[in-house]
């Protein structure tokens, strides 16, 4: 029997997408049923062993247990304290680069963004020293202006804004290109135009700029907010090390993810954690939907 | 000058400032690059100096007793090359399965009409909410009970297909013209053929951005390895760099010298191929 052309097309598509799917299914797929299974069930390993069907009450465990919502409360402030002053500064320096008569603007640019290809770990523990509260250059910096300095990742008031040096420090650049990007496909007319008409430098900013440059915000502001919603590496670095346990002082950097990886590795508790887990994707699964919500509006020029 | 500065105009960048505008805005600049680049410097000084010096009030710039000795002593402690080596097996075998199922996926989704296409499509993307968070912990399970718990297969395996860059490569692959297509398949090009000699040498631009992307996220990927490695052997560098530095927390003299030493490798390759990082990233990172 032979195959009809389209036929065999069909085959070669299938076989084109077999190992994606393969893949897709066993790493993907899989672990994602998986994990919904465990968080169902009361599922530990380690010495003590045992899962037993519990329904949804590693649900109502986590939600309502004090660490946890301290934990949520704390990547709250996490994510309220990076995304706007990275965004708010990304923008400003991606304007800034914008404009013609920026001399050297490649260098600029590579300057900003070199800190986006710094390893986290090495960077965090690079400002870990630099915000060291009695040696570190940070306060000795402040000392000069007879300002004194916090202690920062000693402090509990201050270990969040401590923390969130790093990823604001690194992120700067990523989203500055992003921005560029956006700011690139803005027409030259729209101001040339809004200059014949005589608005000044601000008007311009806020009503062709912003306006115009709005889909690239939100995309960017949703990117940031779900990366710091999983924010991790920078407080496992800055708040750990020794014998400490990470998310210190007195739980003050406690993040959910940490929280996560603490029930599922340290305790064992997999159900539970599991549990913790689609409460994050919860969480991110509404900042999705705005994002795709705001971005389908109808938009015009 | 008026000419590049026109050329500039006509590729949207903003108008002409005034001379005194201008000085301002190079000033900020050049301030905000100082700060960004500052803590690298202080890193690089403290890196040379003994302890006694960086813990010193007034801080120096420049090593006033500049000393070898924290790097002897980092590469005597902490098993770098290995370190290294782990990560750029990893990174590397990651990036050519990603690259492969993608450009692979991608262009049969976007060349080829067969049943269930858009049901996969769609499938594929959705997953792309759910963080890795989700995943991490039954992969751990899985990995375990297979036996793949500390090794490179285990380290890899969950990173070896990604819905991003099916979605990108499949964008991408579609923007191709059909015609070439047809004209390979009348000249009785096989299947395969036209996707490894036609499609994929079109494809550089993107499979370049998709590599730096997945050469990154592999690279600064943190969480899968402090889970699956337990041996000093199979831990990749910044694991390693981790728990060298977590057990020398006070020895700042040691901790910059092992995080200048640890960032030299992507820092270089960056320095090399900037235009094309920068670039990957302005593609790759508008994930619309």
């Amino acid at each position: 029997m032979r195959l009809t052309p389209s036929r065999r097309r069909t085959l070669w598509a299938y076989a084109f997408l077999a190992p994606s799917l393969l893949f897709f299914l066993v790493i993907v797929v899989a672990p994602i049923v998986y994990a919904f299974v465990m968080s169902l069930f009361d599922w530990t390993l380690g010495a003590a062993a045992h899962r037993y069907f519990v329904g949804l009450r590693n649900y109502a465990d986590i939600l309502r247990e004090p660490l946890f919502l301290r934990s949520l409360s704390n990547t709250g402030r996490f994510v309220l304290l990076m995304v706007p002053v990275t965004l708010v500064l990304s923008l400003v320096l991606a304007i800034a680069l914008n404009s013609a008569s920026v001399v050297a603007r490649g260098l600029y640019r590579t300057v900003y963004f070199v800190p986006v290809v710094i390893s986290m770990v090495a960077a965090a523990f690079v400002w870990r020293w630099l915000l060291e509260p009695s040696a570190g250059p940070v306060n000795y910096v402040l000392s000069v202006f007879h300002i004194k300095g916090p202690g920062w990742l000693k402090d509990p008031n201050w270990a969040i804004p401590a923390v969130s040096i790093v990823g604001i420090w690194r992120d700067i650049g990523f989203y500055m290109v992003i921005f560029l990007s956006g700011l690139q496909t803005i027409p030259r007319e729209f101001y040339e135009a809004a200059m014949v008409d005589g608005a000044g430098p601000w008007q311009r900013f806020w009503k062709i700029t912003i306006p115009l440059l709005n889909p690239t915000i939100v995309l960017a502001t949703v990117m940031a907010v779900i990366s710091d919603l999983q924010i991790f590496t920078q407080v496992w670095v800055m708040t750990g090390g020794g014998s400490t346990v990470p998310g210190g002082p007195l739980h003050s950097t406690r993040t959910l993810v940490l929280h996560i990886y603490q029930a599922a590795f340290r305790t064992l508790a997999m159900g539970y954690a599991s549990a913790g887990a689609f409460v994050l994707f919860a969480i991110i699964f509404v900042f999705t939907l705005i994002q795709l919500r705001i971005l389908e509006r109808p938009f015009e020029y | 000058m008026m000419r590049t500065a026109y050329k500039r105009l006509e590729r949207g960048y903003l108008p002409v400032l005034r001379p005194l505008g201008v000085l301002c805005l190079h000033l900020l600049l050049t301030a905000g690059a100082v700060i960004m680049i500052l803590p690298l410097l202080w890193m690089l000084s403290a890196s040379f100096k003994p302890l006694s010096e960086i813990l010193q009030v007034p801080p120096t710039w420049i090593p006033k007793s500049p000393t070898l000795r924290n790097y002897a002593t980092v590469f005597q402690q902490m098993a770098f090359a290995r370190y290294i080596a782990n990560s750029v097996i990893v990174a590397a075998v990651t990036v050519v399965c990603v690259l492969l199922t993608s450009a692979l996926g991608g262009y049969a989704l976007s060349k080829f009409q067969f049943p269930g296409r858009d049901f996969i499509f769609i499938a594929i993307l959705s997953t792309m909410m759910i963080p890795f968070q989700v995943r991490m912990i039954p992969l751990y399970v899985m990995v375990y009970q297979v036996g793949l718990v500390n090794t490179y297969a285990g380290l890899i395996l969950p990173g070896a297909v990604d819905a991003f860059g099916i979605f990108m490569m499949r964008q991408y692959i579609q923007s191709l013209p059909n015609d070439l297509i047809d004209a390979a398949r009348m000249d009785g090009a096989s299947e395969p053929g036209i996707f490894w000699r036609i499609i994929l040498p079109l494809c550089g631009p993107a499979l370049s951005a998709l590599a730096i992307f997945t050469f990154m996220w592999s690279w600064e990927s943190f969480i899968w390895p402090l889970i699956v490695t337990n041996t000093e052997q199979m831990l990749t560098l910044p694991i390693g760099l981790s728990k060298f530095s977590g057990r020398y927390l006070t020895r700042y003299d040691l901790t910059m010298a092992a995080a200048t030493v640890s960032i030299m490798p992507v820092l270089l390759v960056f320095l090399i191929l900037q235009r094309r990082f920068i670039e990957g990233i302005a593609l790759t990172g508008i994930k619309g």
